[in-house]
């Protein structure tokens, strides 16, 4: 058996640590000796100890051989996971950081949630809730400017008090004032105080409203992507013409009644005992399932991203767009970054909108040596039928899966990003990247 | 002749109350509380001063503030704006839009005479 050994890849970095260890520990709990485990994938003793050690970088085709080996999913070796808990501590940190003209060391947050996890998780939490009460708080003081029942409410009291203050100090200022005006007065008086008392119950029980009628925590696109990640983006009810019964309340409910009024529209015209036989024939490939079934490709694209898991389908991720770029839809994929505010601009779905009708294909890597890389398939269509003298209304849409490892490929750790990848990354606070032409802003990671 | 103040507000109460006030301080008092012919009043009666609630049904008092000052005939009327809002951006939206002095609620008695006094020119 011939041993495989790459290229001497960079010291053991802060990043390099976790799938080293996974991979040690998991060795052990089968009673694998590490001479055992690498002979049975085809490498040296010595390399796999170093692998173990961090000292060494893994990916593609040798991670999958040893996840195998271990009897393993790559998933659970990879860096995934870590990356959407480092990403979390550093968003986390990055608002709060720069208010507080702290500077933590960023390039040790791996090591900082390696060794201390529950810490590591808490401040993510944290950074989680502040987030939420700063939305909050932003949405409330919106309500303070712009709510007009809430601006009523307050005039009136105000008025009220402005109206006691006035003609009070009219009767203490005034002793002699004849006997129609006093009582003239004190009848206004009373009446306001009346009307005052009213408006201050009605005041308290607006502010006192349950969260059903006080803004959510989380906005209604949120809280309908909570609700559609919680089924994994696939709609038993939607897939048979019906739609859910158990919608979530508010704004929120009829931002997934549209969804799934347009996901059953897919349905019906991709059925999905059909579509996804189609699909593993055609190897998931969207142009060749739009020809197959003379649909349009973002049809296609959700379709694939409504397969359910497994069954022969690869893990997807579903990213629809307006032509502001505003995100309207997500259906998040492992390790890809892409925030509802603040998304890179570099990532293939706001390409599309550039050039409506062309179908896009493109591999996506970002930061970092091991991160993941995506293939990404977008295109941008019109939302509804052309009308004389108004604006077209455009949406793209991009589906992500992740990029499989070349198996023809003789490396077992490809390059990292691959020549023709975009160049992608997460918010540009977040993003090392550097230079990039698409940075809107300076990054905590510089 | 006694001068003249406009007094611009739609809560009964207080007009009768900043009525009673500006009149005994030597005032003419005109009141107006519909925003929609507010800047019209104000150009018919040519009114030394003019109170300005911000809050008035039809018009706000920001926008009837802004007819007046495109208007030549009222750019230069001094206006005392009244607001139930204290925010800053409601002090400077104010002041942006022409308003030669603003007041919050709830207000002295006697410090609206003395701005009205002051603005109409002692």
């Amino acid at each position: 058996m011939s041993e495989r050994q790459p290229e001497r890849g960079p010291e053991r970095g802060p990043e390099r640590q976790p799938t080293g260890i996974r991979i040690r520990e998991r060795r052990q709990e089968r009673g694998l000796r590490q001479a055992e485990l690498a002979a049975s994938v085809g490498i040296s003793p010595s390399y796999l100890n170093l692998i173990e050690h961090g000292r060494r970088r893994i990916g593609g085709k040798l991670l999958g051989d040893i996840a195998r080996a271990l009897d393993l999913d790559p998933a659970a070796l990879g860096e995934g996971p870590d990356r959407g808990r480092l990403q979390a501590l550093r968003a986390a940190v990055a608002g709060v950081a720069e208010i507080a003209r702290i500077a933590p060391e960023m390039s040790r947050a791996q090591d900082f949630a390696d060794r201390f996890p529950g810490w590591a998780a808490l401040v993510s939490v944290q950074g989680t809730r502040i987030a939420a009460l700063e939305r909050r708080v932003t949405e409330l003081s919106g309500r303070l400017s712009h709510d007009r029942g809430l601006a009523q409410a307050l005039h009136r009291v105000l008025s009220g008090v402005t109206s006691i203050r006035a003609t009070s100090s009219i009767l203490v200022e005034n002793p002699d004032l004849d006997r129609d005006w006093r009582d003239r007065f004190l009848r206004n008086i009373l009446a306001d105080s009346e009307g005052l008392a009213e408006s201050s119950r009605a005041l308290v029980r607006f502010l006192e409203a349950p969260e059903s009628v006080a803004p959510e925590a989380a906005s209604p696109r949120e809280a309908a992507g909570a609700w559609l990640d919680a089924r994994d983006h696939h709609l038993p009810e939607a897939e048979a013409g019906g739609m859910p019964d158990d919608l979530p309340e508010g704004p929120a409910g009829r931002i997934v009644l549209d969804w799934a009024a347009r996901y059953a529209e897919d349905a019906a015209a991709l059925p999905l005992a059909a579509f996804a036989g189609a699909a593993r024939e055609e190897a998931h490939d969207p142009a060749r399932l739009a020809r197959r079934f003379r649909a349009p490709i973002d049809r296609v694209l959700r379709r694939l991203a409504a397969l359910p898991a497994g069954q022969g389908h690869p893990a997807t991720g579903l990213a629809i767009c307006d032509a502001s770029g505003t995100l309207l839809h997500l259906k998040a994929l492992d390790g890809a970054d892409l925030p509802r505010a603040g998304a890179c601009p570099l990532w293939p779905l706001f390409e599309a909108l550039a050039q409506p009708g062309r179908a896009l294909r493109a591999h996506a890597a970002l930061p970092g040596e091991d991160a993941p890389r995506f293939l990404c398939h977008a295109v941008a269509s019109r939302r509804e039928e052309p009308d004389w003298g108004r604006p077209p209304l455009v949406e793209a849409t991009m589906l992500l899966t992740p990029a499989p490892p070349d198996p023809a490929s003789p490396d077992p750790a490809p390059p990292n990003p691959a020549p023709d990848d975009r160049l992608v990354g997460p918010t540009c606070r977040l993003c090392p990247r550097d230079p990039c032409p698409a940075r809107r802003e300076p990054s905590i990671l510089a | 002749m006694a001068r003249r103040v406009l007094l611009i507000e739609d809560e009964p109460n207080i007009i009768e109350a900043l009525s009673f006030i500006l009149t005994r301080d030597g005032w003419t008092v005109h009141t107006h509380a519909d925003g929609l012919t507010a800047a019209a009043r104000v150009k018919a009666g040519s009114p030394e001063v003019v109170v300005l609630d911000a809050m008035l049904p039809g018009r706000s008092g920001f926008d009837i503030l802004r007819d007046l000052r495109a208007d030549p005939a009222t750019a230069q009327v001094p206006v005392l704006m009244l607001t139930a809002r204290g925010q800053e951006k409601d002090r400077e939206l104010a002041l942006r839009l022409g308003a030669t002095e603003f007041m919050t609620k709830p207000f002295a008695n006697a410090e609206v005479v003395a701005e009205v006094r002051r603005l109409a020119g002692g």
